[in-house]
């Protein structure tokens, strides 16, 4: 026994001890019985995949990567990680013309803003819908996220200025879904830093994140947006000690977890610092350094998704908090479970019928809490309810936003 | 005729189920005699399912003992063609570490190539790209043509191939006597394990293949044979950690020989005299855990971390010759001893010595004898024709590639482990397509297979025809779904009898290596089997200790 003081091999898959609870957490086992599972796609095919790489699946690309698994597992085995690094060692067919469209958010974001109401009304029609089903496979039932027509990025360079003039600052990772398609959750960031007393930075490049492109194997192209990214995050933390924040979980996730597990690229000494804005906001509440104080009219009935990426990062309970705070809000706590979109998956037309199957449950239960609307912290889970729930869906910090008595909080935080 | 529908009378009855046993049974009856195979266990029970898995080039042996190395090359070369889907040509390494003698690098090339084996110098760096895993410290290597070869595959083959020929095959019965008939064996009086009822079963011949435990069964004719009983103790990683053989290049020692096989890694061996009446308990030492975990470390620096999923140990029947403590410089040679001339003993003979690499030569051998004194003109084919699971144009990769539809891992496990016989497994409705054994990809269908065509009797027979319970969890999830499916076969009581068992042999080969996540593992089955299950209630009627073997 002297000679094996710790039998834990480098990609920790044989920490698993068979118990199985990940399948019973796995939102596309339950629906799609083509699906292994993912002790099966993970550390067990693992095992095979060593013997020989013949042994890979391609199943495997029905997995999510929402990680419940790996929030489920006792062992603390990465089991979605071990998935995915499968996926884009051994899945050796070329990525589709869909697909690559799907996950390259920022070139089809700069070419859809251009000629944004000339995208958004042709994404409408049914027969645009129609062929994009038929000719690339994106599923015809899916409702496109509106483009914007002007970026988030040229509305902010006019503020920019005046952000400056703060004190304290903060960096603001956008992510291209604030940047092409809602501008508006970035003013509303912008509303309540400035509210308590902290002026926001751009980062000096920012790319997509890249979970698109992880999800749809385009590696390269993702290690090299992650590369420019670290690069403009380290700056910001290290050079100008700011902290990076966000709105997205996805994105935040991305960078935090995916990009050293995935993509080899190392976020170690900035790591901590890349936050959601929620998060950061919370912990300063708790320690008594800033305060949100909010307008005595604000009435609503308001239901919270955790998306799956939340859950994995342990961050529900920040934005849950800051929503319960507001005095007016009459909260709906919706069970913790995937809404079946995963990003571009459910764009898949293969995958269409997965995702609305995954989410039923979900919709169902956001239907009969009667809310105004439904908070949640990412952007494709917004798509995935706002289409098949029937609710609009909000950003927590657009919450806040609108929630809000500035002059209040503005006055609240001066020191 | 007996109460299983057999005759009462063949030319030929081999006793032990082991390769040799196999390999005789199906060589006897491809030259026409009409056969048995009779064994107290289940095949593969002895030290043929108890070793490396290791397709020996004859390399190892090419110094020391230049016959037996060229014997295991010619075998080598024949199991390749006859026995694909059994063997893995993986290649192997020699390497020399800075401890050892480069000097004896040379030694060995030149000893290899006199027994014609293709063995090359290569520079380290080119053998440390060929196999990662191995010890980047390497001073020296040489490639070899070794290979792996999965022993209980092998021997099924051969007893399937057998029966196609004829032959009939008997196991859980254990020869408790020899008949005899003014000096000469006529035949064997054979027990039934399961009913207790003796059988007697004339033949003109019979061949004793019974392993170590020939001596025993020698005895019963009042023949002496000086069996040399030496342990060796193997550890079975939980994952390839090798995709290549690789061995010490030094004079054989203890733990030199890394084989990958099927899903995981061994290590092994250890070399120790055991008294002859301990081969029927083997246990693994913490001692011989300590020496292959040390000894392994340095070919192979990552076993310090991988995880152990057991360790077992098997009885090297080798007939002595001198006075070895270690029973290393000792021939791994063939012995055939015809009692006639040997012993003034008419119609009876013993095959032994060898090693699994050479079980067909082993078999050749004591066929052409039998073949001889039954007056038998007819020329060994062994060596041409293909196992069962090997024949037909089908080879694995093609057989995959034929499917249209992309096949899941455990289809592809499945063809791995039963080559072109895969084809009588069902695939395609949701029962036979789900997994019973996890780890290892062994679906309902493949069950149904095993239990209908295999000589399946217990779990402990189904592992071996099928890997179940072999894998990371050692049978914890997949036994008791398993047992489901042998209870429609056997019966409720048989069945949790033989659960009960199973779970006790898995835990036999834990145990020595309990630490870290195999513990943890342990304790979770128990947990399962005894918590949940209560398998452990004392009303429970266990099965006779016939499951362990």
């Amino acid at each position: 026994m002297e000679y094996q003081l710790k039998n834990i091999s480098r990609d920790n898959f044989e920490q698993c001890i068979k118990c199985t609870v990940c399948t019973v957490y796995c939102p596309v086992l339950a629906v799609n019985p083509d699906y292994p599972g993912p002790k099966q796609a993970g550390p067990d095919g693992e095992r095979y995949r060593l013997k020989n790489p013949e042994f890979y699946d391609m199943a495997l690309k029905y997995c999510l990567n929402c990680k419940r698994c790996e929030v489920a597992c006792p062992s603390n085995v990465k089991i979605g990680d071990i998935i995915q690094r499968a996926r884009l060692k051994y899945d050796k067919k070329p990525v589709k013309l869909r697909d690559r469209i799907l996950a390259e958010t920022d070139v089809m974001g700069t070419l859809a803003t251009t000629a944004a109401p000339i995208a958004n009304f042709m994404l409408k029609l049914p027969v645009v819908k129609s062929a994009m089903h038929s000719v690339i496979g994106v599923d015809r039932h899916r409702t496109f996220p509106r483009y914007s027509g002007r970026t988030f990025e040229s509305w902010f360079r006019k503020q920019a200025d005046a952000q400056e003039t703060f004190k304290r600052k903060v960096a603001y990772f956008h992510g291209c879904y604030v940047n092409y398609n809602n501008p508006d959750l970035g003013r509303d960031f912008v509303k309540v830093m400035n509210a308590v007393g902290y002026g926001v930075r751009l980062l000096e490049k920012e790319r997509c994140c890249g979970v698109a492109k992880i999800a749809n194997r385009l590696i390269d192209r993702a290690r090299h947006d992650a590369e420019i990214n670290m690069k403009s995050i380290r700056h910001a933390v290290i050079d100008e000690e700011i902290p990076v924040l966000g709105t997205s979980s996805t994105c935040m996730f991305t960078m935090r977890d995916e990009y050293p597990h995935l993509l080899g690229v190392d976020n170690a000494e900035v790591r901590d610092d890349m936050l959601l804005a929620t998060v950061f906001l919370c912990r300063l509440i708790d320690q008594g350094q800033v305060k949100l104080v909010f307008r005595k009219d604000y009435k609503k009935r308001i239901a919270y998704h955790t998306p799956c990426h939340m859950q994995k990062l342990g961050w529900g309970i920040y934005s849950t908090k800051l929503l319960r705070s507001i005095p007016g809000v009459d909260f709906v706590m919706l069970e913790s479970q995937c809404c079946g979109i995963a990003g571009t998956y459910g764009f898949k037309k293969e995958n269409y019928a997965t995702s609305q199957a995954i989410g039923r449950d979900l919709f169902e239960s956001i239907r009969e809490a009667k809310v105004d609307f439904v908070a949640t912290d990412c952007e494709t889970c917004k798509w995935q309810i706002e289409m098949s729930a029937g609710a609009s869906v909000l950003n927590p910090i657009s919450v806040i936003a609108e929630a809000l008595d500035v002059e209040a909080t503005v006055k609240a935080n001066q020191k | 005729m007996n109460k299983k529908g057999y005759p009462k009378s063949y030319d030929v009855i081999i006793i032990g189920a082991g390769a040799t046993g196999a390999g005789t049974a199906r060589d006897c009856a491809m030259r026409g005699l009409s056969t048995l195979l009779v064994e107290r266990f289940d095949f593969t029970a002895g030290a043929t399912g108890r070793n490396h898995g290791l397709l020996h080039s004859g390399a190892r042996y090419a110094v020391t003992d230049g016959e037996s190395a060229s014997e295991c090359i010619k075998e080598n070369m024949i199991l390749r063609r006859i026995a694909a889907h059994c063997v893995e040509e993986t290649g192997g390494l020699f390497v020399t570490l800075p401890e050892d003698d480069l000097d004896y690098q040379k030694l060995f090339i030149e000893s290899c190539q006199k027994a014609g084996i293709d063995a090359k110098a290569l520079d380290p760096a080119e053998a440390i790209a060929m196999e990662p895993a191995v010890n980047k410290d390497i001073i020296g290597a040489v490639t070899v043509p070794d290979g792996a070869v999965d022993p209980f595959r092998l021997t099924t083959a051969n007893v399937i191939d057998a029966r196609r020929h004829g032959a009939d095959v008997l196991t859980y019965h254990e020869v408790v006597g020899l008949k005899m008939s003014n000096g000469r064996v006529t035949g064997v009086e054979v027990q039934d394990r399961s009913t207790g009822d003796i059988i007697a079963i004339e033949s003109r011949l019979v061949i004793n293949a019974g392993g170590i435990w020939g001596h025993g069964i020698a005895a019963k004719a009042g023949i002496r044979i000086n069996m040399f009983p030496a342990k060796g103790a193997l550890l079975i990683f939980g994952h390839r950690v090798n995709n290549v053989v690789i061995n010490r290049c030094r004079k054989p020692a203890d733990a030199d020989i890394l084989v990958p096989g099927d899903t995981i890694s061994l290590i092994g061996t250890t070399s120790s005299r055991v008294p002859y009446d301990s081969v029927d308990n083997m246990d693994v030492t913490q001692e011989e855990v300590d020496v292959l975990l040390r000894e392994g470390i340095k070919i192979a620096p990552s076993l310090a971390y991988t995880r152990i999923l057991r360790a077992y140990a098997g009885v090297r029947p080798l007939i002595a010759s001198d006075n070895d403590p270690s029973g290393r410089s000792i021939s791994r040679g063939i012995v055939c001893l015809d009692h006639a001339t040997r012993d003034g003993v008419e119609g009876f003979i013993t095959i032994s010595g060898g090693k699994l690499m050479t079980y067909r030569l082993m078999a050749q051998w004591a066929t052409d004898l039998a073949c001889k004194k039954l007056g038998v003109d007819a020329v060994c084919l062994t060596a041409e024709k293909p196992l069962p699971g090997s024949d037909g144009a089908k080879d694995r990769k093609q057989t995959a590639k034929s499917h249209i539809i992309e096949l899941s891992t455990d289809q592809k496990a499945a063809l791995g482990r039963h080559g072109s016989l895969a084809e009588e497994i069902k695939f395609g409705d949701d029962i036979d397509d789900s997994l019973v054994c996890e780890c290892e990809q062994v679906s309902v269908g493949e069950i149904k297979y095993a239990i209908d065509k295999l000589h399946v009797n217990n779990l402990v027979n189904l592992r071996r025809r099928t890997r179940l319970g072999m894998g990371t969890c050692q049978g914890g999830i997949c036994a008791c779904r398993a047992s489901a499916i042998m209870a429609k076969r056997f019966g409720n009581v048989a069945a949790l009898g033989d659960l009960r068992s199973f779970v006790n042999e898995r835990w036999k080969g834990m145990r020595p290596v309990g630490w870290g996540q195999t513990l943890v593992e342990a304790d979770f089955a128990a947990w399962i089997y005894e918590g949940v299950g209560g398998l452990d209630a004392g009303d429970l009627k266990s099965t006779k200790n016939d499951a362990l073997k």
